[in-house]
């Protein structure tokens, strides 16, 4: 061989070539023989697998949201809606230029700078066959222009989405509540599958509640798509189920006359139906428009709410905690005679002051003078305090506590709105776990005013009332009056559900209580009297002025001089009519001074609209 | 019997007026016909793959048009022409991959055109026909079978493009540029003991390659290529979406225009280098082996072509133009099908592009060129 390549050896080379040609030509038979294998397990063997695999691919599941379900008042007036609103999209895939695109637009649609900033923000993020917002809300009139011009737009278009709205705006926003973008927090809590498209939640009140009832049903569509995610064809459809449609036992025309009534102050009212548990009016003062929380709300707006000192967003109705004072009063009444510590006519020297033997500490009466001698009924009326001082140290706390709780005092109502609290009604054992201090007799006292550790939020006391209104009967309060699947069907009703009654009281006793919280309004010492004075129906209530800062032994309160965060809490709780009562109430005033001279009035005004005839009674009672 | 193609030949004359066209043109009747097949199965496909743009299947007719020409143009030149011109044009090669390298255009992360104003071309491409034309010209020079000094000359002449190819970076056209020239060494009748030796040495150099010469994104094809599922979104993505196209297809196909994958973009590529897994997806297997068949005879058909030359410069040219053409096959289906890595060697005659079309229907005007060489043997 080693010679071999010098000598020119033509045929040796043709042999050569020939024999290479032909090693060649195996090699590559041998190679395609490899490659046919190897598409062999892929489209035989492995078919399968990767069939489904491409079906993967291709078929997609896109979820459509439901319709969230709407909610109305008692009597069908909308509290809370979805209105069609209608924003401009851009898909950027279809724009040629989107610079002038974006400056053509702003001849027939205002576009801000915000607007386009964050457009393009938002577009950066987006695949380009994304439409992507670059306007929301659009007025009527700039739909109608672009839609004239809408072929100078390709790739702009006009979407409708629905909006949630409250029409009424900050009437009953506290109790209706508002929805907003679910947040991070809430996509790790909210079922994924059910929210697949849903882009808003109920964050307060009702809405956030009764979210399960409002929400409803997540609709599927089977849709053929291509890499860019584009929809081609659509394979399948399930419809969503638009969420129930939910009916409140609010009285709308009775709330904005409670709201009115309140005008002023910061503060809450409660008004229960006595029969049902009802709730006809929830009001907690001051309010905010809960619209601005729909699509986000702008950070100004959002300071302004939350450095309020008046806390806006606070629903005080039920989450509010204060002293509850001398509204508790008919309550010690019942408990007092029900114990046998005191009869209705038992009387007691009020000289003003209180004191315990072997005490120098006094307790004072609102009354520097005092009410001289006073039975039950007197000392009801005029809301004298030795009189319950020394009644709440016959019965001694022990006996005091779990009484109070039976009226609902510390204990949440079970009221449907979230954020209810329980309020305090102190023990030795609650005193125990929580201040880590044994119980003073003095405690005991102050607890017989609705003073000291005692608190109450404006709900319970309005329960509290119509469980005397209603002689002892117990019904749960609550807020849904009923649903409805669709707009215009059959609106099922929820029962009213009755809880424990206080059965084992005796008639006379309430009886007597209850002709207490009369004089209270009708007697011509009456803390309540100028309230009454020409209402068409009876009332029953209660003063109350509660102290939110404690004055020294000698000290004499003086509104004015007081800062007003000092000043004193009015407080006002009533039902009507006194025979067959239907309403009772509980109203607060905060720093709003005397119970008799502001709360009451707001109370009226309050009954009034509900149960005087004279007055406008247009959607009233129903 | 050296003699013997050549002879038969003469022996049975023109008998029809085609065979006349084509001997006047020096064409090969069988090769042309399987070229012919081949673009008119990659026009088919390049209608499903592109979305059936017509837009697009008319650009491509155009570039196949051209590059038809370019081979009518080359066959018409004679095997010693283009023997004395294969030095010059391998200079020209090389100052221009010079050039691309200084001034090059950079274009998907990679420098390989150049713009001369009134066209821009990829050197690269060029080279895969100059590097073979330069190793053959040096090794005709000297009797059959090479001695090892020519030898290692002779890897130095396809080394050096290769690198620079190498470094624009094309891995793809390197290994094609390289293959050619090693083919030639093959067909000069390099022993194969020391072929087998060479690929040891190969081999060994995968890792000193891997860690001095490789871009990391080449490192992270080869990655991706071991593993695709690594990176499904990324790198493996590719390799993914080509298997479930091809996969999905199944033994019959889902039929011309039907297959999802490619239809509804899954499939990235499609109509250049993956193009192969549309094919697979709405052939299925079947189509698949009548398509490497169709390939498999061009190959055979070439490597006769190369065993019937009478000119040691012409055999092995013939020889290696036909197995770079395999070459392209191998490594364009073996990454479609996930066996190699993606080193973007595009489906010879069937993906749409033109450089890579009209280099290799220059390929085959040089084929036809010596099929039709009638010259009795020189020297």
């Amino acid at each position: 061989m080693a010679r071999r390549d010098r000598i020119r050896d033509f045929s040796g080379e043709a042999r050569v070539i020939r024999e290479r040609a032909i090693l060649a030509g195996l090699f590559c038979t041998v190679i395609i023989v490899v490659l046919l294998a190897r598409l062999f397990l892929l489209q035989k063997v492995n078919h399968e697998h990767y069939l489904t695999l491409s079906t993967k691919n291709r078929v997609r599941l896109m979820a459509i949201a439901p319709t969230r379900g709407q909610i109305f008042d008692r009597n069908g007036v909308i509290l809370a809606q979805n209105l069609p609103s209608y924003r401009l999209e851009i898909t950027a895939e279809e724009v040629t230029s989107m610079e002038e695109t974006l400056q053509q637009l702003q001849q027939y649609v205002s576009l801000s700078e915000r607007d386009i900033k964050r457009f393009k923000k938002l577009n950066r993020r987006k695949r380009a066959s994304e439409g992507v917002p670059v306007r929301f809300n659009m007025s009527d009139q700039e739909v109608a222009r672009f839609s004239v011009h809408r072929h100078l737009f390709p790739g702009v278009e006009v979407v409708v989405r629905l909006n949630r709205s409250y029409p009424l705006k900050e009437l009953a926003v506290h109790t209706v509540g508002y929805v907003g973008r679910i947040n991070e927090r809430e996509a790790k809590v909210l079922n994924r599958a059910r929210y697949r498209s849903t882009t808003h939640t109920g964050k307060t009140g009702i809405e956030k509640y009764y979210e399960n009832l409002l929400h409803g049903q997540v609709g599927f569509r089977q849709v053929e798509v291509n890499v860019q995610g584009r929809v081609v064809q659509e394979l399948d459809k399930k419809a969503p189920l638009p969420g129930k449609n939910l009916y409140l036992t609010l009285n709308s025309g009775l709330q904005a006359a409670a709201e009115k009534a309140l005008a002023g102050y910061s503060g809450a009212a409660a008004v229960v139906d006595v029969r049902t548990g009802e709730v006809l009016a929830l009001v907690s003062k001051p309010t905010y428009d809960p619209n601005l929380f729909v699509n986000g709300i702008s950070q100004k707006n959002y300071d302004l709410l939350r450095n309020n000192d008046e806390r806006p967003l606070f629903n005080r109705s039920v989450s509010g905690q204060y002293p509850p004072g001398s509204t508790i009063k008919p309550m010690m009444g019942v408990i007092g005679l029900e114990e046998g510590v005191v009869s209705a006519h038992d009387r007691v020297f009020c000289s003003g002051v209180y004191r315990l033997p072997n005490e120098a500490r006094r307790y004072r009466d609102w009354k520097r003078s005092g009410h001289g001698l006073v039975d039950l009924e007197q000392s009801i009326a005029q809301s004298c305090d030795v009189y319950f001082y020394d009644l709440a140290l016959k019965l001694g706390i022990d006996r005091l506590s779990p009484f109070m709780q039976r009226f609902g005092f510390g204990h949440r109502t079970g009221i449907d709105v979230p954020g209810e609290a329980s309020g305090i009604m102190p023990s030795r054992a609650w005193k125990k776990r929580h201040r880590k201090q044994s119980w003073y007799p003095g405690e005991t006292i102050i607890t017989g005013i609705g003073q000291g550790y005692m608190t109450a939020t404006p709900l319970q006391l309005a329960v509290a009332t119509s469980v005397i209104a209603s002689k002892g009967r117990r019904v749960q309060p609550h807020l849904l009056m009923g649903s409805q699947d669709i707009l215009g069907g059959e609106v099922k009703l929820s029962s009213s559900q009755l809880l424990t009654p206080l059965n084992d009281i005796k008639a006379q006793t309430w009886q007597a209580v209850i002709h207490s919280m009369e004089s209270v309004m009708y007697a011509p010492r009456g803390t309540g009297r100028r309230s009454a004075l020409n209402a068409s129906y009876r009332i029953a209530g209660k003063t109350g002025t509660a102290q939110v800062y404690s004055l020294g032994q000698d000290e004499k309160y003086d509104a004015k001089t007081l800062a007003y965060k000092l000043r004193d809490h009015a407080l006002f709780v009533a039902f009507a009519p006194i025979k067959n009562p239907k309403i009772a109430l509980a109203v607060i005033a905060e720093h709003g001074g005397g119970g008799g001279s502001v709360a009451a009035p707001i109370a009226r005004k309050i009954l009034d609209y509900y149960l005087d005839e004279r007055a406008d009674s247009s959607a009233k009672e129903q | 019997m050296a003699y013997y193609g050549y002879d038969r030949r003469q022996n049975n004359p023109p008998t029809s007026l085609s065979r006349m066209i084509l001997q006047f043109f020096h064409l090969d009747g069988s090769l042309l016909i399987l070229i012919s097949l081949l673009c008119g199965v990659g026009l088919l496909v390049l209608y499903s793959a592109s979305g059936e743009s017509v837009r697009i299947v008319n650009r491509q007719a155009m570039h196949l048009a051209a590059a038809y020409a370019g081979m009518l143009l080359l066959a018409q030149v004679s095997p010693q022409t283009l023997q004395r011109w294969s030095p010059w044009l391998f200079l020209l090669g090389l100052l221009a991959l010079l050039a691309v390298l200084l001034f090059g255009e950079i274009g998907k992360g990679a420098q390989r055109w150049i713009n001369l104003g009134f066209i821009r071309f990829q050197p690269s491409e060029m080279m895969k026909l100059a590097v073979p034309m330069m190793v053959a010209w040096y090794l005709s020079a000297f009797a059959m079978p090479p001695r090892s000094m020519r030898i290692l000359m002779a890897m130095l002449l396809v080394l050096v493009p290769c690198v620079m190819i190498g470094m624009q970076p094309d891995l793809g056209t390197a290994i094609l540029v390289g293959s050619a020239g090693f083919f030639v060494l093959f067909f000069a009748g390099m022993r194969l003991r020391l072929i087998a030796g060479l690929l040891v040495v190969a081999g060994t150099m995968v890792p000193v390659m891997w860690y001095f010469f490789m871009h990391a994104y080449q490192r992270q094809r080869v990655l991706t290529f071991l593993n695709p599922e690594s990176d499904p979104l990324g790198s493996g993505y590719h390799i993914i979406q080509s298997k479930i196209a091809i996969g999905s297809g199944g033994l019959y196909g889902k039929g011309w225009l039907n297959g999802s994958q490619s239809q509804l973009d899954f499939l990235p590529e499609s109509s250049t280098d993956f193009i192969f897994a549309v094919f697979g997806e709405e052939f299925g297997w079947f189509g698949v082996v009548m398509l490497l068949l169709l390939y498999l005879l061009v190959v055979i058909r070439g490597l006769m072509i190369a065993a019937n030359s009478q000119d040691r410069y012409a055999r092995m040219l013939a020889g290696s133009l036909s197995m770079t053409f395999f070459v392209y096959l191998v490594v364009n289906v073996g990454m479609v099908t996930g066996m190699l890595p993606v080193v973007g060697v595009p489906l010879p005659l069937v993906s749409y592009g033109g450089t890579s079309a009209v280099t290799l229907m220059l390929g085959f005007g040089i084929l036809m060129s010596i099929q039709s060489d009638r010259r009795l043997l020189a020297r």
